[in-house]
């Protein structure tokens, strides 16, 4: 059996006396792409935050690739190769799709202008990311120098995920990617993660849709009351029962049974 | 529909290639002269300033003649507005990352105040004196930074408070006492440096002058062509985002305050040469002109929007107009009606500007 890539125990995080991961297990194999469903305050967020850095959890341990990890930030965990998405996006609306690509990793020209004098290579980074977003197929994008905020809810979303996805990171994580888009829209974003699982970049996936989840999703890890309850295939429970195991109507007895 | 996963797409996605493919839009009417000026002039924001300050040089050069258009006159106002000029690309820095600074004027003569006595009451050497007004300016900036990042307070009350302390500090360091030009001219020519000048035909510059301009030169720079520049303006635009997408927005906030620091530390060797000697009551009010021109200049005060070269024209414009109205026999009080008038006409404008659809 394949080791996970990204593997996490009995990781506990309390905010005072709430109990938001409470011993909580999770597991990423190479290549797949993972959903994390769970009703409202079943402690999805908290998951996340822990894996992705934004977090320290209280207890508990974190393995990426066999090595115990630990993160202080999410820019130490984004160095290990742990990108996010956030439901946010976290870009900058006033700056162009190249500024927000290279957010934080700007290429700098050779030899002493850019050593010294810190001057960008403003033409490699726009080749750069011309380049992944045609990969994944956005070059609807006219201008990539245009404003953030001149685009549309679906198009900023794939510059997200371009982003996340162009530096050769090991895992991406996504924040209801879905949550704001019309039908359309979403089925391009759907596509986007897809071709990113076909270039062997395993992905974890947060989202209540449950037609996306069921499309998409190679394994779904049900989160309950602050711990994986169980990992299901999608080929092999129904949406109903997904929704029944993850609101407590239904307990994985009942499906293994 | 059973539940089993659909490759390639859900029912109900099954008719969306046959949709249509229009995408909603209004009746194309042409936008009109108001409408195609105020696109130009969001994708160009530094339009602005440059036009009112092209206009106004040309209407005061019409109303007060001769001795307004003369290079000498517009070199002098160059000089008239340069120490204003280079505490307004301070706060430009710090307005890019939707903060403001209060406390620019104060830090300066605070170092001036320090340079001079370092250097002509204390005999220390000219260099070191300036040296030690240098670390010092960026040491300010640093409690700015450290108030803003670290306290958390919000940019305008922790300048507001070590505008009052660096002005207190000062005043206990100068005995509320003047430094004369002689005594600095006597020991420390050094520090008047930048009221040096040099003629080019009837042109006079200053070497403050062009400090002015090197500052805004070097300060484009680093703000559109570096890393560290980009992530200043990110940082003005979404503070959030600028963290999650990995950069490390409270230090550079600290390294961006420590740079407006050494900024007026620069400005403070610079008004020592432009007025001749070192006055701690001088500059009260450089804090809010430095404000006015960045303002005028059409830099957003909600950060992240405007080009540094706006503070330049904006100081610029304000001391054309101070030029103009003076020479057409206008009373000083209006001179500062006018100015009130510009700065409230400069950022209605900037709004109208902004409700542009993209």
């Amino acid at each position: 059996m394949t080791e996970p890539l990204l593997k996490a125990r009995g990781l506990v995080k309390r905010y005072g006396r709430v109990t938001a991961l409470d011993h909580a297990d999770f597991d990423l194999m190479p290549g797949e792409i993972l959903a994390v469903i769970g009703d409202n305050g079943a402690g999805k967020s908290s998951l996340i935050k822990a894996i992705s850095g934004a977090t320290t959890p209280d207890e508990g341990t974190i393995t990426l690739e066999g090595r115990e990890v630990r993160y202080a930030s999410p820019l130490q965990a984004r160095e290990a190769g742990i990108e996010c998405v956030y439901q946010t996006l976290a870009l900058s609306p006033a700056l162009s799709i190249t500024d927000n690509m290279f957010c934080g990793r700007e290429l700098r020209k050779p030899g002493i202008l850019g050593k010294w004098f810190g001057l960008l290579d403003q033409r490699a980074m726009e080749e750069f990311a011309r380049q992944k977003l045609t990969e994944l197929g956005l070059m609807t994008i006219q201008n990539i120098n245009q404003a953030v905020e001149t685009l549309s809810g679906g198009q900023r979303q794939g510059v997200a995920v371009a982003r996340a996805a162009a530096f050769g990171s090991k895992v991406i994580i996504l924040d209801e990617p879905t949550a704001a888009l019309g039908v359309k829209e979403s089925r391009k974003v759907l596509d986007l993660i897809r071709d990113v699982r076909s270039r062997g970049t395993p992905v974890v996936l947060i989202s209540h849709n449950m037609p996306h989840v069921f499309e998409l999703a190679d394994r779904i890890h049900i989160h309950r009351l602050g711990r994986r309850l169980t990992v299901v295939k999608p080929g092999d429970v129904s949406m109903s029962d997904a929704v029944a195991l993850m609101t407590g109507a239904m307990t994985p007895d009942a499906i293994h049974a | 529909m059973s539940d089993s996963p659909q490759p390639g797409g859900q029912d109900y996605e099954r008719r969306l290639n046959e949709s249509a493919a229009a995408v909603a839009e209004f009746e194309h009417t042409p936008r009109g002269f108001l409408g195609t000026v105020q696109h130009v002039l969001h994708a160009n924001p530094t339009f602005v300033p440059v036009i009112v300050l092209v206009a106004s040089i040309a209407v005061f050069g019409v109303i007060a003649g001769e001795r307004f258009f003369s290079p000498f006159n517009l070199t002098l106002i160059m000089q008239q507005v340069s120490i204003i000029g280079i505490l307004a690309a301070a706060q430009t820095l710090i307005i890019l990352t939707a903060g403001i600074d209060l406390s620019v004027a104060a830090i300066m003569v605070l170092m001036s105040v320090i340079s001079g006595k370092l250097a002509v009451t204390l005999g220390v050497p000219a260099p070191i004196a300036l040296a030690v007004s240098f670390a010092g300016g960026i040491a300010a900036g640093y409690l700015n930074g450290w108030l803003v990042t670290k306290v958390k307070l919000p940019p305008f009350i922790a300048t507001l408070g070590t505008w009052n302390v660096f002005f207190a500090l000062n005043l206990w360091l100068s005995g509320a006492q003047s430094i004369r030009g002689s005594d600095i001219d006597e020991v420390a020519p050094l520090l008047k440096f930048f009221g040096n000048s040099f003629e080019i035909g009837s042109a006079r510059l200053t070497f403050g002058t062009l400090l002015m301009v090197v500052i805004f030169v070097v300060l484009w720079y680093i703000l559109n062509k570096t890393a560290w520049g980009r992530h200043v303006y990110m940082i003005g635009d979404d503070k959030e985002a600028a963290e999650m997408a990995g950069i490390r927005t409270d230090r550079t906030l600290r390294q961006v305050y420590m740079l407006a620091g050494f900024i007026c530390a620069l400005a403070a060797w610079a008004s020592i040469g432009r007025v001749g000697s070192i006055s701690p009551q001088s500059f009260y009010e450089g804090n809010l002109e430095s404000i006015t021109a960045v303002v005028i200049g059409g830099i957003s005060l909600f950060g992240g929007r405007g080009s540094i070269m706006g503070a330049l024209f904006g100081a610029l414009i304000v001391g054309v107009f101070q030029s103009g109205l003076r020479l057409a026999g206008v009373d000083v009080l209006w001179q500062v009606f006018a100015i009130g008038w510009l700065i409230i006409i400069a950022v209605a404008i900037d709004q109208w500007i902004r409700k542009v659809s993209a």
